[in-house]
């Protein structure tokens, strides 16, 4: 039971508690800009329970990962997200969810699912840390199902970082982190991503008159 | 033969003796020469009998008989079963009829005691209430047939219970099926009787379908037809799976499981309210009863697959039924969808209980299964009392619309006062017997904390969720069917007007279910004592624990764990009540006085200002708006040409069946569609027809070669 | 000894309930630079109440008059299973929280009721409104109850605060959750802003109040402490249930005294956020109120998977 953990490890799940919940947020909320905050409270959790980890397991270099994702998932790519939002005037836009409520069951479901899948790792291994793993899958599982559900491109970037916020999280508990070349890489490619994203919002806006991904079938050339 | 199956045969008898004298009913001129020929040698009789031959004296000695002899049946099933609660023996003969060498087994064990005991309490509470309530139909509709159908019917329900071979089982059941049949279509100049009627005799013969397939499965592998010789059979995982989807399906559409519900909201309006009561009280419980028979008893072995599908589907019908509840106008056909939600509810119980059983927590699943069959004795309870309410109102006004009722509590006291336990314990507000149960299910679903699996261990509490959400969602609807039709003011002329029932027995037939409610909901231990007796019969398990501590408590897995006793809850409730009512009126009280309520200034309060049972429900039709299949028509009248001045509005809508709409009517277009295309082969020329039988003689003599 | 406790807690608690009203409202005001009404406003208005004639409209039925003393009689009977100053409750044993639950669901029937039974269009609107809103808060609540009871093995209260109690400080997802969660169900069954506003007599916008609108004199007092009871005890439950420190364990005096220090300190503090959250909010739509009440239903089935899923182990 929980009662039989270090406080370090129990502060580790209850991070990985708020973090399925910051997805659950992302997964209900129809506003770009709280879309957005919500996201960069995801990558500040994210950093905090590396630290923890860095802290618990006392492994340094686990550190410089957790300042890597504080500040690039937790301030750089929400602070671009923001100002493309703003320069681009959609702040007031709306990217409502169809049947938010079914949205919602499934993700609970998704939960469900990714602990049921993840139960044998589980129990083949000795690290205490590794029943968050099933919550790792599950944050990569509801940031796909962020990316179904959303027509807006904005929000499809979201998801799409939240995924990779999962897989990090997973490298964390379950290996104590990645080498350090891959995790420099990683955190690169992702900053490259969000600034590939951020021309690539402008052209389909400039092509289709809007951010609507749904409409990118416009450009199919054959006749429906 | 021992006592108690002597009293359950004879209350069978008593049932038909029933339907025999109200057939007697309409064949006066044989029931004098009978008398006259018995009485031939006293002539001093023959004066009386030529007195109960008084046309009006005859017809209502006949009114009055038929239900007698139902409440002397029903009597004898208390009796029955009470006996079988104590601890009485199992008890097993042969009956001399039927098919040679498949003569009819009968058998009476606690599970079928109990059974007789939830359909005796409802069967009395009719026999007081149906001689008052049939007088409307006296001179306009055949009581004969009525009273007839309706001992068909009760002894067929009681045959069920006794049934021990798969036979005599089917022709109790059809019996049941088919009277009841006959009981819907009574009032067969309404169209939407006829509709409905064959609707059900349509779903019933499709589930009894079902059920024969699933017992031809066992049969199969058993050795014989006895029930005795199915309990051994052996089957693999397959057959067994096959067997149980079969009778799911079959007792599924009896108890009217989700989505095989379809004919309950129709069938149950369409009868005479005491026969809904019946129907909705008794016979869903018949059809709890076959399934706990078939898969706890009769087939082998149970899989937690099969418990979560069964848990799925009561958790659904729980839900929807209550949400399609919600939304009805008509009180009959509102109750009809909470009986679909109450089955839905049992049968979330008897999910859960396959589910531990199966995992081997045999103690778990006794109290599940144990929550699950207090809930059909409660629910036999209030839903007669309700019907029966129903039938009142409808006896009394004429009136079966929710949106003409109101302030019939000022009308009516008596029957408000009845009613209003009724409403209380099927919202299931402590501490009456609703909330026993609803109790009990919770702490059986807590126990899930054993279970080793984790997925299942998040099943069981999202669906003890559902169950929350049924409760809340069923206090809303009772409330709301309390507030609209029994408070605020009457919304119709002929409501005003109505008087209080006269007939003392129809009170009588209100009270006893309101005084079962109340006595359940407080003293429930003797009963759940003998409950833990049947399910130490049926399955094996010993609940040890539930009623350790003595007849005030109820303790399901330990005095730690969990604890409530409703009779010192009552005594608390009681205390604090008196000190609330010794504030208000008794310490130096200040004077009060009557005046005319806040009605905004407008001068004089009227009903058309009232929140309406449409209106009531509205914020719940637009949060679980995808559920319903919704038509909604707004016209407004306006004043001017410019259409600003609204001097009218007019709100007219209907939520219906998504399950209506979306299942049944295309299953029935491409039944439809598919026998119109067979009836293409019938072209009606002689010489196609001697083609087909060539072409099959051809076809046979190849089989052979 | 237990027993006296027993009963000494539920009139603890009609003693203090409008002490509490009184300082959320005067912390309330502070907030918004107001000048404050005195603590002791509620007790007055109680008393004047009192003294007052009793007013009933020409269309009730005994229901009417009946319902005050259902409604504070119930709420009075949940007050008496909740430990406020100390654990060892023994009346705990006789309801357990899903009593409390149903409990709470009987004083509602029958407000509910009483304001359906003059016939008003106010009476009707609040008591649609009340039922819609507890048809969804009820669920939640029972979730968060659903997890606890799973962490603590009971559905006991005093044994489940004892529970936690023992285990001292462990940082529980779930917990966090529920914890959460019922407090969003708690301003929705208590009708604090977002979900109704008290103070309000508006009369579209009212809930509560609305059902309330014909009583006077000592009925609308009786209904108005009820009230107030229940805001308490919800407060109560959040502060015993997740933060049980100090509560006394024994009966002895110093405990206490140890333990009404500790539970009215609680009070204040989550008063305090209460007063915060109602001066930087505003009184929500009616139909958004779904939104609110699923966020807090969210909450509770996560916290019933991050217990299942996070805090149980396979050794």
């Amino acid at each position: 039971m929980v009662n039989s953990l270090s406080v370090y490890q129990q502060a580790v799940m209850l991070m990985a508690a708020l973090i399925t919940l910051t997805s659950f947020l992302m997964l209900g909320q129809s506003r770009l800009l709280r879309l957005v905050g919500v996201f960069a409270v995801q990558g500040l959790l994210l950093s905090a329970s590396t630290a923890l980890v860095a802290y618990s397991m006392a492994l340094p270099h686990l550190y410089i990962s957790a300042a890597l994702s504080l500040v690039i998932k937790g301030l750089l790519i929400p602070a671009m997200l923001f100002r493309l939002i703003m320069r681009m005037n959609l702040h007031r836009e709306m990217d409502t969810v169809e049947h938010p409520a079914r949205v919602i069951i499934g993700g609970a479901s998704l939960v469900v699912f990714s602990y049921y899948v993840c139960l044998p790792i589980v129990k083949l291994s000795t690290l205490i840390t590794l029943n968050t793993i099933s919550v790792s899958l599950a944050v990569v599982l509801l940031g796909m199902l962020l990316m179904i559900t959303r027509r807006h491109a904005v929000a499809q970037v979201v998801g799409f970082m939240s995924i990779e916020n999962g897989l990090f999280f997973a490298a964390v508990v379950s290996t104590l982190g990645m080498p350090m070349v891959v995790e420099l890489g990683i955190a690169f490619d992702v900053l490259v991503a969000a600034v590939i994203f951020g021309v690539f919002f402008f052209q389909i806006r400039s092509s289709i008159d809007s951010l609507d991904v749904d409409r990118l079938s416009q450009l199919s050339e054959v006749e429906e | 033969m021992p006592m108690t199956l002597f009293f359950a045969l004879l209350s069978v008898l008593m049932a038909l003796l029933s339907a025999v004298s109200s057939w007697a009913y309409s064949r006066r001129a044989l029931v004098e020469y009978l008398l006259n020929r018995i009485f031939a040698f006293d002539s001093s009789r023959l004066v009386k009998v030529a007195l109960f031959l008084e046309p009006d004296y005859y017809a209502r000695a006949m009114r009055i008989v038929p239900f007698c002899l139902l409440g002397v049946s029903g009597a004898l099933a208390v009796l029955t079963g009470l006996l079988q609660l104590l601890g009485a023996d199992s008890a097993a003969m042969i009956l001399p009829f039927g098919l040679p060498g498949l003569s009819w087994h009968v058998r009476l064990d606690a599970l079928s005691g109990f059974f007789f005991l939830v359909l005796g309490m409802p069967l009395i509470a009719v026999s007081l209430f149906g001689p008052g309530y049939v007088r409307e139909f006296e001179h306009k509709k055949s009581l004969a047939v009525l009273g007839f159908f309706t001992g068909l019917f009760v002894a067929g329900m009681e045959m069920v219970l006794l049934a021990d071979d798969t036979f005599f089982f089917m022709i109790a059941w059809e019996l049941m099926s088919v009277a009841s049949y006959f009981l819907v279509a009574f009032q067969h100049e309404q169209p939407e009787s006829r509709r409905a009627s064959f609707l059900y005799l349509l779903m019933a013969e499709i589930g009894a379908l079902c059920i024969i397939l699933g017992f031809g499965v066992l049969v199969t592998f058993a050795e014989g037809f006895s029930f005795g010789h199915i309990r051994g059979v052996a089957l693999t995982p397959l057959w067994a799976s096959v067997a149980f989807a079969l009778g799911l399906a079959g007792f599924g559409m009896k108890a009217g499981l989700m989505p095989l519900h379809a004919w309950l909201p129709e069938a149950h309006p369409a009868a005479p309210s005491h026969i809904s009561a019946l129907m909705s009280g008794v016979m869903l419980k018949i059809a709890v009863y076959g399934f706990i028979r078939y898969s706890f008893d009769l087939l082998p072995q149970v899989y937690w697959q099969w418990g979560v599908i069964v848990m799925a589907l009561g958790a659904v019908s729980a839900v929807l039924g209550i949400l399609y509840a919600l939304q009805q106008q008509q009180l009959k056909r509102l109750l009809a969808y909470s009986s679909v939600e109450n089955i839905g509810i049992i049968f979330l119980s008897i999910g859960l209980a396959l589910v531990f059983f199966s995992t081997g927590q045999s103690q778990s699943g006794a109290l599940a299964l144990l929550a699950a069959l207090l809930h059909s004795f409660n629910h036999a309870q209030f839903k007669t009392l309700l019907f029966l309410g129903a039938g009142a109102i409808l006896h009394q006004t004429h009136e079966t619309s929710l949106e003409k009722m109101g302030g019939l509590i000022r009308r009516m006291p008596k029957t408000a006062a009845l009613f209003l336990a009724g409403t209380l314990s099927i919202a299931s507000l402590p501490p009456l017997n609703g909330f026993v149960s609803e109790w009990l299910t919770f702490q059986a679903a807590l126990q899930a904390n054993q279970l080793q699996s984790g997925v299942l261990r998040s099943f069981v509490p999202t669906a003890a969720a559902m169950l929350a959400l049924t409760g809340a969602l069923s206090a809303a609807c009772f409330v709301k069917v309390y507030g609209i039709a029994f408070l605020g003011l009457p919304r119709s002329p002929h409501i005003a007007h109505a008087r209080e029932l006269t007939d003392r027995g129809m009170l009588a037939g209100l009270a006893l279910p309101a005084a079962l409610c109340i006595v359940v909901g407080i003293f429930p231990v003797p009963l759940i004592d003998g409950l833990r007796r049947v399910i130490e019969n049926l399955t094996g398990a010993v609940l040890a624990n539930i009623t350790a501590a003595g007849w005030l408590w109820l303790t399901p897995a330990g005095a730690e764990t969990a604890s409530y006793s409703p009779g010192l809850v009552l005594a608390a409730f009681l205390a604090a009540g008196a000190l609330g009512y010794v504030l208000l009126y008794r310490i130096r009280a200040v004077e009060s006085r009557r005046a005319e309520p806040w009605d905004c200034g407008y001068g004089g309060l009227n009903a058309g200002m009232q929140y309406t049972s449409g209106a009531f429900s509205m914020p719940i039709r637009r949060i679980f708006d995808p559920v319903y299949d919704l038509r909604e028509t707004l016209n407004q009248e306006t004043g001017d040409s410019a259409g600003w001045r609204v001097t009218a509005i007019r709100y007219q809508f209907q939520a219906d069946d998504k399950f209506v709409r979306f299942l049944y009517t295309p299953i029935g277009r491409s039944v439809t569609q598919s026998a119109y295309r067979l009836g293409r082969i019938q072209t009606g020329s002689i010489r196609t027809y001697l083609a087909y039988s060539f072409a099959t003689l051809l076809f046979l003599l190849w089989v052979v070669s | 000894m237990a027993w006296l406790m027993a009963i000494g807690q539920p009139l603890l608690f009609i003693l203090i309930a409008p002490l509490l009203t009184g300082w959320i409202k005067f912390v309330k005001c502070r907030l918004q630079n107001r000048k404050a009404p005195s603590l002791l406003q509620p007790y007055r208005d109680l008393r004047k109440l009192w003294v007052k004639e009793t007013i009933l409209p020409e269309t009730a039925s005994w229901i009417f008059s009946a319902a005050p003393v259902i409604v504070f009689a119930a709420i009075l009977l949940a007050a008496a299973i909740v430990p406020l100053v100390a654990v060892n409750l023994p009346t705990a044993r006789i309801a357990d929280v899903f009593v409390m639950v149903g409990f709470f669901a009987l004083a509602r029937t029958f407000l509910v009721l009483a304001g359906m039974d003059i016939g008003t269009a106010f009476g009707g609107m609040g008591a649609s409104r009340e039922m819609t809103i507890s048809s969804m808060a009820e669920p939640a609540m029972l979730m968060v109850v659903f997890t606890l009871a799973m962490s603590a093995q009971t559905t006991n209260l005093s044994l489940a605060m004892q529970y936690v109690l023992d285990s001292g400080l462990v940082l529980r997802p779930s917990f966090v959750f529920a914890l959460a969660a019922l407090m969003l169900v708690a301003i929705a069954e208590t009708g604090r802003i977002p979900i109704d506003n008290p103070a309000t007599h508006l009369e579209l916008t009212m809930i509560h109040e609305a059902m309330i609108l014909e009583y006077s004199g000592r009925s609308l007092a009786l209904m108005e402490w009820a009230s107030q009871i229940k805001l308490m005890l919800y407060g109560v439950l959040i502060a015993n249930m997740f933060f049980p420190w100090h509560i006394a364990t024994d009966f002895s005096l110093e405990a206490l005294a140890e333990g009404l220090l500790a539970i009215v300190l609680k009070l204040a503090a989550l008063s305090v956020l209460l007063a915060f959250s109602e001066t930087l909010l505003a009184k929500m739509r009616i139909f958004r109120v779904q939104e609110f009440l699923s966020f807090a239903y969210l909450l509770s089935v996560l916290g019933m998977l991050s217990h299942i899923i996070l805090e149980v182990y396979y050794g």
